[in-house]
Formats: C-alpha cells, structure tokens, sequence
C-alpha cells in the first residue's frame, strides 16, 4: 500500500480541481460524489497508513518524493513523514473532515455555489494534510499558507456581501503577519541548523546542550510562535477569527475549530525538541496561552450572535492548549486539540443546524425552547456541552484537568487564571445552550418554522457526540487511574527519539486531586449560574448587566480591539504610504530631482531655440554629441 | 540552410526585425492583416527557440557566434552572440511573452495596429539581442536600440499623459546609460577590446578606487532599468501611459535587463567593487521593497498599483544578487522569471478590464466577481503569484533571495533580510485589498461605474492567452529545477571567481554529540545523519 500514500492529500486536490473547474456544469449529484468520495478515499488511505505506521517499530514511516526547490545548500524535499503525531493528527482530518462534508451536503444543498463550495473545502483538505505530513519545513509552510488561502476564500464564500469579503481579507492579512513569523523562524532555523528537513533538525536539536544555541533558538522559536499565534488566533493576533464567522458554519467547523486552527499547536509539537531549549520561549508560549484563554472567555460571556460565542469559546481553548504547551505537557497540548476538535466541531454543526432550522437566525436572544423541535440536535449538543465545561468523566474533563495540573506545576498563577477561564466557559456555554434549547421561544415566527435537520446534518452530529463522548479513552488522568495513554502514543514523535522533551512526572497524586476537584466544582457552580441566569429568559440578565453597565459595554465591544487597530496601526501606515508616494516620489524625486532639471532644461532649450528648433530630439542629439566628445578625450 | 546551421542566433536576434520591416512597408488600410503576420511571425521566433534552445541534446556545445566585426578607433569590436545558463531563461520569456501579449491585446488598439506590430517585432530583436550579446559594444548597441520602439509605443499608442512618460522613460534610461558608456569606453581603452573577459582582465589591474567608479558607472545604469530605489520614478508613468503590451513587454521584459546586466556585466566584470557596494545596493533594495509596496498601497489605478509593485518585486531581484550567495542570486534568476510571467500577466488582465470598461480606478468598479468569474479566478490565481503564496512562482524565488540574503556575507544581511520579509506582508495587504475592492462585493450600483461596463467575461482567445501563464506559475511554484537547473554552475562558478564572501550560517555553540555544524566557503555540510548513535 506504500505506494498509493502519495494519494492521501493528493485525492482531495483532484476533488478540487474537478469540483473548481467542472462543478457548474457537472451538476450537484456529481459534485458531492467527488466531493466527497476524494475525501473518503483518503481517510480510508489515512487509515491504511497508520496501521502501517503503527506496526513499524519506531512509528515513523517516511514517504520520499524527490527534490522541490534545491540550490545552493538547499535542499528542500517533497516527503511526507507519518509518525504517531501526524498520523493522528491526519486521521483527525480527514475523520472530521469527512463527516464535515457529509453535514455541508445537507447545509448547502440550496446554495448556488455548492461545487465552489465543495472545491474549496477539498482544497482545504489537501492543504491541511500538507501541513501536516510535510517533512519538511517549507513543505509545512505550503500547507500553512495554503489552509489561509482556503479560509480566506471560504470566510469570503459569500462574495456579493459587504462583510464576508472584508472578514477573509482581515483573515489572510492576520495571518500573513504570523506567516512572517514563521518564515523568519525557517531562516532562522536554517542559518542555524543547515536544513530545513524536521527530522534532521529535531535529530541536531536533540544532540545539543540544553543551554547551547540559547539566544539563536529563543529567537527562531518565538518567531515560530508569532506565527502561531496568528493562525492559532492567540493574542495579539486573535482578532480575524470571531469575524471568520461570516463564513458558511460547516466551514467554521472544520477550519475555525476543528482543524486549522489547531495549526499552530501542531507546529510546536512537531518541533517539541527546539522549544524545549528555548524556556524563555515556553513560558512565553505558557502565559499568552493562559492570557488569551481568559481574555477571548470573558468576552464570549455577553456576545449575542450564537457563533460568535463558540468562536471566542475557540479562541479560549486553543489558549488552554498553549497552555499546555508552555508547560511541557506537549501531550496533554494535543491531547486537548484531539478532544477539542471533536466536541467543538459538534458545537459548530449543532449551532449551523439550529441556524439552518431558524432560516439563518444567529441571533441567541431570539431562540428559545428548540428541545422538543430538534431533539437529535439538543441532545448531541447536550453532549458537547458537558465535554466543553469539562463534567466529570467527558473527554474535556480529561484533557482540560491534564493541562491544568501541568500549568499549575508550572505556575500557581497560571492555574488560577486557567480555572477562572474555565469557569467563564462553562458560563457562557450554559448560558448558550439555555438560550438556544430550553425556556420559551422568544421569536414565534422562527420558532414556528424550526424543524429538525435533514439526516445529512444529523448523522455526523451523532458520530461526532459517541466521538467526543469516547475521546477520553486515549487519556484519562493518571490522578483519576487512568494512564494517559496518548503520551506514550505522541512520546516517539514529540520527543523524536531524545531524552529531553519529555516532561518529568513530579507534583502528587494528591495535589492533582484536589486541584481537579476545586476547578471542577467551581466550573459545574459557573455552569448552574449560567443556567440559573437564563432558564427564565433574558431579565435576570438584562437587570445585571444594567448593575455594571461599563463593564457590560465593554465585554459587548470586545475591549475595543478592532477599534485601536485601526487607529494605532492600519489607519498610520496607509497615511505613511500616501506621504512617501505624494511627498517623496511626486515631490521630492521627481519634482526636485527629475523634473526640475527638466525645466532648466527646458529653458536652456528655448535659449538654444532661438538657434534651433528646442525638442526633445535635440537634447538627445546634444547627448550623443557630448558622448562623441568625450569619447574623443578618452581614446585620444 | 547551412548558414542557419552556423548562426542560429543570428537568425534568432534579426528574423523579428527584418519581419517588422517589411510589415512596416505594408500599406496601413491592411492593419489586419499585418497584425496577424506579426503574430504568427513572434509565434514561429517563439517555436524555434524553444527547439533550438531546449531541443538541443545534453552536452552538445552551447549555442554560440562569434566573429571579428569591425574597428573603432583601433579597439576592435566582435559580433558576439552566445546563449549559455545565465541568459537561456530569460531569452525563452522574450520570445515567450512577444506573441502572448500580441494575442492578449489583440484588439485593444483602435488605429495604426499594423506599425504597432511591426514595432513589437524590432522591439524584439533589441531585446534578443541585448540578452544574447557577448561583447559589450554589440550589448551596448542592442541595449540603446531597444529604447526606440518602446518610446514610440508609448509616446504614440499610450494615455492622455503619452508624451510627459515617453520623454522620461527616453531621458531617464538615455542619462543613465550615457554615463555607463562613457566608463565603458574608457575600460575598452583600456583593455584594447570590448570582450567582457578582457575588460575584467584589465579592470583587476586598475586601481580600487577606479574600479569602483566603472562599476558605478554600469550599475546605475542597470539600475534605472531595474529600475532600483530612487531611479524608478519613470516607472510608473511609463507603466500607466503605455499601452497594455509595452507594460506587459516592459515589466515583463526590460526591467530583467537591468538584473541581467548586473550578473552578466557588473559583477563579473568589478567583482571587488561589487562586494564592496553589496551593502548599500542591498539597503537600496530593501528600500525599494518596503518603499514599493507601501506607494501601492494608496494608489487609485490597478494599473500604477501594479507598476508600483513592481518596484517592490523587483527590489527582491536587486537584494537577491546583491546577496552574493548562490541560493540570493539563483532565486534573482527566478525572480526575473517570476516577474516577467506574473506582472505581465496582471498587466494583461488589467488591459483585458480596461478594453471593457474603459476605466482603471478601483473605486470604479465592485462586484466584478459577479459579472466576470472566469476573469476573476484568473486574476486571484496570478494575485496568489504575486504575493507569493508556495507552490506558486512567488514563493519559490522570495524565499531562495531571503534565505540567501539571511546567510550573506555582510553584516546587516540578517536585518536586511528580516525587515524585507516584511514586504512580503505588505505585498499581500496591496494586492488582496485591491481584489476586495474590485472583485467582491455587491456589484456598483453606479450606472457609470466600471463594473456596470462589464457584459462579457473572457472569450476563447483571452482564456488562452491566460492558460499558459498560470500554467508556467504553478510549473515554476511546484518544479523550480526546469528554470534554474541551467544557472546553477555559471551562478556558482561567477560568485567562486568573484571571490564572494562565505555564507555566514548562525553557529551554535559546541555541541556535545556530533551533531556540531561546520561551515565552509560554501555553506554547511550537513551533519550525516549516520554519525548519531
């Protein structure tokens, strides 16, 4: 089967190129076909590779195919390499992404641009896997930059509007300020390390010093993490993804919770064993992490818009994975990004199904009592909702406890300010499923027409809840007797075969007990206030809110972020443009410098006219003339 | 057809001008037809390149003419035409670009159509020419020949603005280029000839400080073609009055010949002085990098923005050879290719726009996606080259210059080389704000707006004028190899012989295992991966 991996992303871009080119005419049957049926070949390849991965002694099957773009020293080629990381990683992908196309045929059946839609998605597809399968760092980038371009074009799917447009250019821009990051970080990496291949430079890393390289690699990794930060929607460069949501909800699904945002984790992962001799760049990466998840939380406390409450609630939990990260706990990172992408993505499908139902009404104030109307719907978002607040025994509980017991090792202040994040989370989730689901309908009208979805929809609401429900098998807390298996799973691939990266066992078995116990209990009294608040509709809210009106306007406005970019940053460097092109280039260069002369020149013509005919020809022929002359003085 | 045999070059660099010539006799009332020969005759130049340059048989001798031609003032001048790594590409994009822009803009001028063609095709032969000459004075020749056509191109089919830009672009590339004959001269006096390797010989010989004046002297006459922060002020003008096909031939083609003239002539030629001014060319690149995108940004025209952008781009073909690194300069040799391929073509697609709405401001048009999606999935794909998305030509050569620019010899090269990764991000912000601007959206409701003029998308012949080009993006993105394979050797043995400074790689400190990195003149010996227990 060796010889047919080449296909696992590449099955996707021809879904791409087929749908891009021949979707209009080809007709909806045959777009969701090949839509749909390149994906399924290649989570089934997927499959087939990790076993075979799974069976090699050393977990890692790399897969060579021949050279990109040598010269010089550089050599960067096209391989893929599928260890426990990525093979995971990559089953997500293509899992998800699979039952995510399943649910956008039932989504998008009305919509005019189904086979665009379907191309782009499959073009996402094949990007994702890229990033993730590249051995190399260029080859990463590729998929990198390339899922930008996807969200962009999808966040903008719906062209003809003002704001989708605008929410995919503020989306490429973000990002594109990360990718400079990113690219930096590879010069970086290879002025330092001679190769750009992730195998070699994790190899090199692992054979250093832990202080040596202290200063270059600090560098190179926060670089690395800028980029992250961007695709991740970490602080300061969270900003695009709440407005991403303009786009089509299965895509929000996929790339804005599931999968491309989980990027930036990914990256720092595959090169655990750099960031691990950058502890400056880890406590960075642990504090922005713990920031961020606060910060987006609060702000998803007050927002109205249904998505826009799970997109901060994303923005939160990719904080948390940071967190994670910068503790060590490169497994229990992931291991959320794992869990994450599944209960989140059921959020996501749950929300575009009750949205569906309510004739594109996003609007949580004017839901209500949709349980008995939608009740695969209610009950699978049930499900998520209690991983999301991590209740005892979901996968959440596992992966948030894992990564707050790390972050607490780390620092006692990060765990503070983790819990306090989580109990906004499970706030503001109760807060959206009593909104949506229980008490009385505030709008008749919608609520009149809602109606369960097609089984196109419900289906993968269903996988994806015993999904998100059986996720905690991988890693169920050694405090709670479990094993956490996945970070004997990831060890091959996030500690690439060295000693360190892998982070010691210390603390106590106690100590993770009684920390899990208070954040859980706060977070399950944060999530009865959420519903205690709303369960009788918006005046116990409304009446609160009116007690810190301040406090209020400003969560609503998202502390007025969009604002101050725009008159600190985007609005200096568009009047800088303008100065260099109207003083610089109109004024100075050419008024002073070119045409200047050119009116002396031109007086000094008409002086020379009253001899001759003053042209433009003349002065060329003076020019000739004078070269003549000095020809003659040279070669006298 | 032994003498074809004998002078494939020549046949090459003259047929273009003897065909125009002759067009030109052609009486104007058959425009038609003439422009219609004209292709064909740039599409029969473009067939034979492509079988004699690339269909020749691996290690067959290179393609090359050479003969005494005459005698000035005692220094005799040789007809010397050759086609070796350095130029192949480059030669393959004139012919390559000359009859796609014919059939791009083939109906975009209204009057005297026929002459246009005619110029196009003598246009033609100066740029072979230019591209193919191997001794200075036939280079020099060339290099002042190809200014004509274009002047008329642009002073009698250009814009409302014709004769202002015409006049600068003759002036500006005429002052530059007379300073650089006058130190050509004087090094051909010199060296008794005016064959490169000669005058390198002598120009060794001559004190620094001279040495450094000559290079100077070539430089800023390349650079104004380039044209290279703060000569390229005739650029714009230049760019917005010209007709579509000489923007497209200018961008597309002209400017390489300021890169060209660096690699083929300056550098070899002043390698000291070179090396010398690597620093302050590099700052100037920088300069026109950062400088070029940001003008961009303002601008009102599609036209000037991508003109302006130019200035950007080919700042990165500046930095990369100022670089003096294998990796800088092949991915300038890229970069000149990319260009030439993306901006023509956008120059192309803003012409096709133009034709229909007879209007160039963004602010005019809104919603073209709506009324001309196959026009926009062109534009978006080129726009994606341009800014530089991987596994698109953009990519390939920014990143091969940065890298190189990171590991450059000079101090500064890492600031350098960061600080123009930031027009990457800005090139971006111009292009994708514009697409925003023009594309997407609702469709202006202005009954004069740009957009309302637009009542068909692309026909036949100009979807296929576009396919090779995106063709040749992704080709370029996904297998650079074809394009630079043949400059590999002459870019590394011209920066061995100029004796260019060794790369500086960033030295980690002494490694325990032997995973330690070493550094040679040419880089880094990879740490075997056999050598780790």
């Amino acid at each position: 089967m060796n010889k047919y991996y080449w296909l696992i992303p590449i099955l996707p871009l021809l879904g791409a190129i087929f749908n891009g080119i021949l979707g209009k005419r080809a007709g909806k049957g045959a777009v969701t076909v090949v839509g749909l049926g390149t994906v399924l070949g290649s989570l089934v390849l997927a499959i087939s590779a990790f076993f075979a991965m799974k069976a090699l002694p050393d977990h890692r099957l790399a897969l060579d195919y021949g050279e990109w773009m040598a010269t010089g020293s550089l050599s960067v080629p096209f391989g893929f390499v599928i260890d426990t990381l990525s093979g995971t990683m990559m089953l997500v992908i293509a899992g998800i992404g699979f039952l995510i196309h399943v649910y956008s045929v039932g989504y998008m059946h009305d919509d005019e641009g189904y086979g665009r839609f379907f191309s782009y998605m499959n073009l996402f597809v094949f990007f994702m896997l890229t990033l993730v399968l590249g051995s190399s760092l260029p080859l990463m980038f590729v998929g990198w930059e390339g899922v930008g371009l996807c969200s962009y074009l999808l966040i903008g799917y719906y062209y003809e509007t003002d704001f989708a447009p605008d929410a995919g250019l503020k989306a490429f821009l973000t990002n594109r300020v990360g990718d400079l990051g990113v690219a930096i970080g590879m010069m970086v990496l290879f002025a330092a390390f001679g190769t750009l291949t992730v195998g070699d430079i994790l190899t090199k890393a692992g054979h250093m010093a832990p202080e040596a390289g202290f200063g270059i690699l600090t560098f190179a990794t926060l670089m690395l993490f800028v980029g992250a930060t961007g695709k991740s929607a970490q602080l300061p460069l969270y900003l695009w993804l709440p407005d991403a949501m303009a786009g089509p909800t299965p895509v929000s699904a996929l790339i804005h919770a599931a999968t491309m945002v989980t990027s930036g984790i990914y990256m720092i992962c595959r090169l655990a064993p750099v960031f691990t001799l950058a502890p400056i760049s880890m406590d960075v990466v642990a504090w922005v992490g713990a920031a961020t998840a606060l910060f987006a939380a609060t702000i998803g406390l007050v927002q109205r818009d249904i998505k826009k409450v799970l997109a901060y609630s994303t923005v939160s939990q990719l904080g948390y994975m940071f967190l994670g990260l910068g503790a060590s706990g490169f497994a229990a990172g992931f291991f959320h990004v794992f869990t994450h992408a599944w209960f989140k993505a059921l959020l996501f499908l749950g929300a575009g199904s009750v949205i569906h139902a309510m004739h594109h009404e996003q609007d949580l104030f004017k839901m209500g009592g949709l349980k008995s109307k939608m009740p695969l719907t209610f009950w699978t978002m049930l499900a998520a909702t209690l991983a999301i607040i991590g209740f005892p025994g979901t996968s959440g509980f596992a992966s948030k406890d894992e990564i707050l017991y790390l972050a607490y090792l780390k620092s006692p202040a990060l765990w503070v300010i983790g819990v306090i994040a989580a109990c906004c989370t499970a706030f503001y989730m109760l807060r959206l499923f009593t909104l949506a689901f229980l008490g009385e309908p505030r709008d008749h009208h919608a609520y009149d027409h809602a109606h369960e979805s097609p089984a196109t929809m419900t289906m993968p609401l269903v996988v994806l809840a015993v999904g998100s429900l059986l996720a905690v098998w991988l890693g169920w807390p050694k405090a709670f007797g479990g094993d956490f298996r996945i970070e004997e799973w990831l060890a091959s691939a996030v500690t690439y075969g060295q000693l360190h990266g892998a982070h010691g066992e210390h603390g106590s078995a106690q100590l993770a007990l009684v920390l899990a116990s208070v954040s859980t209990v706060l977070g399950l009294g944060f999530a009865w206030f959420g519903y205690a608040t709303y369960r009788n509709g918006l005046a116990v809210a409304e009446a609160r809110a009116a007690k810190f009106p301040l406090i209020h306007k400003v969560l609503l406005n998202k502390y007025y972020v969009d604002e101050g970019v725009e008159l600190v940053l985007l609005g200096p460097i568009r009047w800088f443009g303008n100065l260099l092109w109207k003083l610089f280039d109109v004024i100075i260069i050419d008024g002073v410098g070119v045409n200047l002369p050119g009116a002396l020149a031109r007086v000094a013509g008409d002086f020379t006219a009253l001899f001759q005919t003053g042209r433009v020809r003349n002065y060329a022929l003076s020019m000739a003339l004078g070269a003549a002359v000095l020809l003659y003085v040279f070669l006298k | 057809m032994t003498w074809l045999n004998s002078h494939p070059l020549t046949f090459l660099v003259f047929a273009p001008a003897l065909l125009g010539l002759l067009l030109m006799a052609l009486p104007q009332s058959v425009g038609k037809l003439t422009r219609l020969l004209g292709f064909l005759a740039a599409l029969a130049v473009f067939v034979l390149s492509i079988a004699w340059l690339l269909g020749r048989a691996p290690g067959s001798a290179p393609l090359a003419e050479h003969a005494p031609w005459f005698t000035i003032v005692g220094l005799p001048v040789d007809y010397a035409l050759a086609v070796d790594g350095l130029n192949l590409w480059l030669v393959l994009l004139t012919t390559f670009l000359v009859p796609l822009t014919m059939l791009g803009t083939w109906n975009s001028l209204k009057d005297r159509t026929g002459t246009f063609a005619a110029l196009f095709l003598l246009l033609e032969t100066g740029m072979l020419g230019a591209l193919v000459a191997q001794d200075l004075l036939l280079f020099y020749l060339f290099w002042e020949a190809m200014l004509i056509p274009m002047y008329f191109m642009i002073g009698v089919w250009g814009g409302d603005e014709r004769r202002y830009a015409a006049n600068k672009f003759f002036l500006f590339t005429l002052s530059g280029s007379l300073l650089w004959l006058v130190a050509l001269l004087f090094l051909a006096g010199k060296a008794g000839s005016f064959a490169p390797a000669v005058m390198a010989q002598a120009a060794s010989a001559l004190p620094f400080a001279t040495q450094c004046w000559l290079f100077i002297a070539f430089a800023v006459a390349f650079a104004i073609k380039v044209p290279l922060f703060p000569l390229h002020t005739w650029l714009p003008d230049a760019h917005v009055q010209a007709p579509t096909a000489g923007s497209v031939i200018l961008a597309g083609v002209l400017l390489k010949l300021g890169g060209y003239g660096f690699i083929r002539f300056a550098i070899p030629m002043f390698p000291q002085a070179a090396i010398h001014y690597a620093k302050p060319l590099a700052l100037l690149s920088v300069i026109a990098i950062i400088y070029g995108a940001l003008v961009s940004m303002v601008q009102r025209d599609i036209k000037k923005l991508v003109a302006y952008s130019s200035v950007s781009h080919m700042g990165f073909v500046m930095l990369g050879l100022a670089s003096m690194t294998v990796i800088g300069t092949q991915g300038a040799m890229l970069q000149m290719l990319n260009h030439g391929i993306s901006t023509g073509a956008l120059f192309l697609l803003v012409g096709m726009v133009y034709d229909r709405a007879h209007t160039r401001m963004i602010a005019d048009f809104g919603g073209v996606a709506t009324k001309m999606p196959i026009f926009t999935t062109f534009f978006l794909i080129v726009t994606l080259s341009s800014i530089g998305l991987p596994l698109t030509n953009g990519f390939v050569g920014e990143f091969w210059i940065l890298n190189g620019t990171f590991l450059s010899g000079f101090a500064w090269g890492r600031a350098y080389a960061i600080v123009a990764t930031l027009g990457v991000v800005l090139g971006a912000v111009y292009m994708l704000w514009m697409v925003k601007r023009v594309f997407w959206g609702p469709v202006n409701p202005d009954e004069d707006s740009g957009t309302q003029h637009l009542h068909s998308d692309l026909n036949p012949r100009e979807i296929a004028v576009m396919l090779p080009l995106v063709v040749l993006i992704l080709w370029m993105g996904i297998h650079p190899r074809t394009f630079v394979a043949a400059s590999e050797a002459p870019v590394t043995a011209l920066l061995k012989d100029a004796n260019a400074p060794a790369i500086r790689p960033l030295i980690l400190p002494a490694a325990p295992a032997p995973g330690a990195l070493e550094a040679t003149a040419e880089g880094h010996v990879p740490a075997s991966h056999e050598v780790h227990p």
